[in-house]
């Protein structure tokens, strides 16, 4: 047990830290704070930094070298994102196929679809978005309704999928479809990759409680990929899809502890100001929140020792398959940030119901406040979660069906 | 980075378990917690001549074996999944660390080997009537001796002492007469059998852990460290961080216990039907245990990063400890909560072993500051 650096943990941070000094200028002010996303017109902005980070070579960084990437440690990958977070630098508008996606096709791609897909995910000059949830379909996916027919040597896709994260600008999709509707509900499924930009593909911004639009609904009307644009067997997808979850839930909020505290201080320097700072209650909610947070960078340690080590899932330089446990840090971190946003508005007051500017903009604690409640629904609910904790940790037995 | 127990550290995990399965098993637990004195003499010898236990992180100058806190950590896990009665904790962690923080080096020579054989039982006396866990609780003064051989005499109350009635040297935290606050507090060694010393045992709830009345009249007293007079103020500090460290070693203990109630949870929720099927399968029993996993999980990854800060002895001691010992607190007394609520009926009788861990959760909750006390120290030492 040691949390201090070694040598050569140390060589690479300071490696990052040097980077991201140079090369995060005030050119990409507009972006931090978790801002820009939500805005289209720093979209392009967002993608010169997404480039830029591809150029040095930073997209990939748990990528194994045979595909381009850094094959870095899950230790690396914590000191990245850990250093990515302490300098506030923009969110990754590449996280789909670099986090997602990217790994998926390692695991489960064919030599060809590695070859084609990975090198511009790792140059971000091609951009991916997710279509799992459908209306009809979201906690219980397997019973998504989108139709994919093959026809010839392409598939034809046809249905409606909805919470689809920068769907408006991706250029690709991995699309989860029902191929054989006469299978039980997990075996009729496939994994197909669809490029966005045909005219059987429409997107249709979701205006969210926020007032902005990162999730989209996307509709395929005799939408068109090629046959060989299937990861995984034909109607073999579900396991394919599982696993792009767990990479979802598992090693993705790694940077973002970094973050959350930065807001808590924030919160508490908002505490200061208005005088409560003082009020036995809030310096409990305060306090309470502070423990939350770190404890949250404790179990990710813990969670990245135990993948990395001996005898543990992963090997340093492969991705590994991110265990049922990571589940455990999706409720965790998306339960905290939610009461966050609560205890925040409960320190603001009125002052908390207002803002100022034009348009619906509101400020980053009242983003917090209203965004965290999409944050226990997204890549799988809170009680979607604790169902996974339960009988896949736990061991206890499935409800019946 | 390297967040994980070592394989050494893995393995005396596995021997203080398979010793605790031997020694202490839920019956053995029954027994002793039915005795004033609440342990086994015998197991207690054991555990310092055999296993070494009492010794673990002693400075080998004094008798130790000179490990960590992480070890520590280890061992305390066990007890607490076991319910171990025994003077341990008062002994190893509150009166060791103590003499260790506040001794010189005469004192550690002369105290310490006879705590770390387990030939001495030992206990910190600091609470008072008031049950305030800070500086302002203690009220009991320290009179220096007509003489100025450099003896003192204690009188006055000291409540809710561990193991009080049965330790053969007791570590009395007092003041300087006329001194407020953190000001002019220092400890003293106090012979169990000392004349006017009259120990009283206290009925607990928890009956796994047991506490003392300790009246002091004229009691013969020797100041551990130097002199407060002319080291003002040096004895708050030596006392403050005792209390950290044993707050890391509180919450080791804590998310032991806390981990056995979700595993007799667990398992009742597999195997007991009802409605035609295991009540494990309801998602109502279900998300019950999944919470109480992801609480028992957070509290070790505090527990385990608090010993290592103790360990460390680094700054970060006295924010983690507090930070932990809220947490783990909460998280112990929510788990052993849940664990009769799922256990249902046979939960809330005297023979199932639900009571004996809800109520250790809540002695320990209670201990050294409930989880509000201590989420207020950390507001006060993370700056807020």
């Amino acid at each position: 047990m040691d949390f201090r650096d070694t040598p050569e943990e140390a060589a690479f941070r300071d490696e990052v830290r040097t980077w991201l000094a140079a090369n995060l200028t005030s050119e990409f002010a507009p972006l931090t704070h978790g801002r820009g996303v939500d805005r289209d017109e720093h979209w392009d902005l967002a993608v010169r930094w997404e480039r830029k980070l591809g150029e040095a070579g930073w997209i990939g960084l748990s990528w194994p070298r045979e595909y381009g990437g850094r094959g870095a440690s899950f230790a690396e990958q914590v000191i990245f994102s850990t250093e990515y977070a302490r300098a506030d630098a923009p969110v990754r508008i590449g996280f789909f196929g670099e986090g997602l996606l990217g790994p998926t096709l390692v695991a489960y791609g064919t030599e060809d679809q590695k070859r084609r897909f990975l090198p511009p995910i790792l140059s971000a000059t091609e951009l991916w978005c997710q279509g799992y949830s459908e209306p009809n379909a979201g906690s219980d996916l397997a019973s998504v309704q989108t139709r994919g027919v093959l026809d010839g040597d392409e598939w034809v896709i046809n249905g409606q999928k909805v919470w689809t994260t920068f769907a408006h600008h991706a250029d690709w999709c991995f699309v989860v479809t029902r191929t054989d509707p006469a299978a039980p509900a997990h075996a009729g499924i496939s994994y197909l990759l669809v490029p966005m930009d045909q005219p059987g593909v429409t997107v249709r911004p979701l205006r969210q409680p926020t007032g902005t639009s990162e999730f989209n609904e996307v509709f395929f009307d005799d939408a068109r990929t090629p046959a060989d644009m299937v990861v995984g067997e034909v109607n073999g997808g579900w396991k394919v899809a599982m696993a792009t979850l767990g990479f979802e839930r598992g090693t993705a909020f790694l940077g973002q502890q970094i973050s959350f505290e930065r807001e808590l201080w924030q919160l508490v320097e908002v505490a200061r100001k208005l005088g409560v700072a003082d009020d036995p209650l809030v310096r409990q909610r305060l306090a309470q929140a502070y423990a939350g947070v770190k404890i949250m960078g404790y179990s990710g340690m813990r969670m990245v020792t135990a993948l990395a080590g001996p005898g543990a899932r992963g090997v340093p330089g492969e991705i590994g398959v991110v265990g049922p446990e990571a589940s455990i840090g999706k409720l965790y971190w998306s339960t905290w940030h939610r009461n966050l946003g609560e205890l925040a508005m409960d320190i603001l007051g009125p002052a908390g119901q207002v803002y100022s500017g034009d348009g619906y903009q509101l400020d980053e604690l009242q983003r917090t406040f209203l965004f965290s409640r999409a944050e226990t629904i997204y890549a799988g609910s809170s009680e979607i979660q604790k169902n996974i904790i339960g009988e896949r940790v736990l061991g206890l037995p499935r409800e019946p069906r | 980075m390297n967040f994980a127990f070592s394989e050494e550290q893995e393995e005396l995990r596995r021997s203080v378990r398979r010793f605790l399965e031997g020694k202490s098993p839920i019956p053995e637990v029954r027994r002793l917690m039915e005795t004033t004195d609440g342990y086994d003499e015998a197991v207690w010898a054991q555990m310092g001549k055999e296993l070494g236990l009492q010794s673990l992180h002693v400075p080998e100058a004094y008798g130790g074996q000179g490990y960590s806190f992480v070890e520590l950590v280890v061992v305390l896990e066990e007890m607490g999944r076991a319910l171990l009665c025994a003077p341990y904790y008062a002994s190893v962690c509150l009166a060791a660390n103590a003499i260790m923080n506040a001794g010189t080096e005469e004192e550690k020579q002369a105290l310490l080997p006879g705590i770390a054989s387990g030939d001495t039982i030992a206990t910190l006396a600091f609470t008072e009537p008031n049950g305030r866990w800070d500086a302002s609780g203690i009220t009991m003064e320290a009179v220096p001796g007509p003489d100025g051989s450099g003896g003192y005499t204690l009188s006055g109350t000291k409540m809710f002492v561990l193991d009080g009635h049965t330790a053969g040297l007791v570590v009395v935290a007092a003041r300087r007469g006329g001194s407020e606050g953190t000001d002019g507090i220092s400890f003293f060694a106090v012979d169990g059998g000392a004349e006017g010393l009259t120990r009283t045992p206290l009925p607990t709830m928890d009956q796994t852990r047991k506490q003392a009345k300790l009246e002091f009249s004229g009691v013969s007293a020797k100041l551990l460290g130097p002199d407060p007079e002319n080291t003002e103020g040096t004895g708050w500090a030596a006392l403050s961080k005792t209390l950290d460290q044993a707050a890391v070693c509180l919450c080791a203990e804590m998310v032991g216990g806390a981990q056995r109630v979700l595993d007799m949870s667990v398992e009742y929720a597999k195997v007991r039907i009802q409605f035609g099927r295991p009540i494990g399968s309801f998602q109502a029993i279900k998300h019950k245990c999944a919470d109480m996993l992801l609480e028992v999980e957070s509290a070790k990854s505090a527990a385990y990063y608090a010993g290592w800060a103790a360990a460390e002895d680094n700054d970060e001691l006295p924010v983690v400890a507090s930070l932990a010992k809220a947490y783990c607190s909460d998280a112990y007394f929510h788990a052993a909560a849940e664990n009769i609520q799922i256990h249902g009926g046979i939960g809330f009788t005297w023979e199932h072993d639900a009571h004996l861990y809800f109520k250790r959760a809540k002695s320990s909750e209670i201990l050294l500051g409930d989880a509000t006390y201590h989420r207020e120290l950390l507001a006060q030492r993370i700056g807020i």
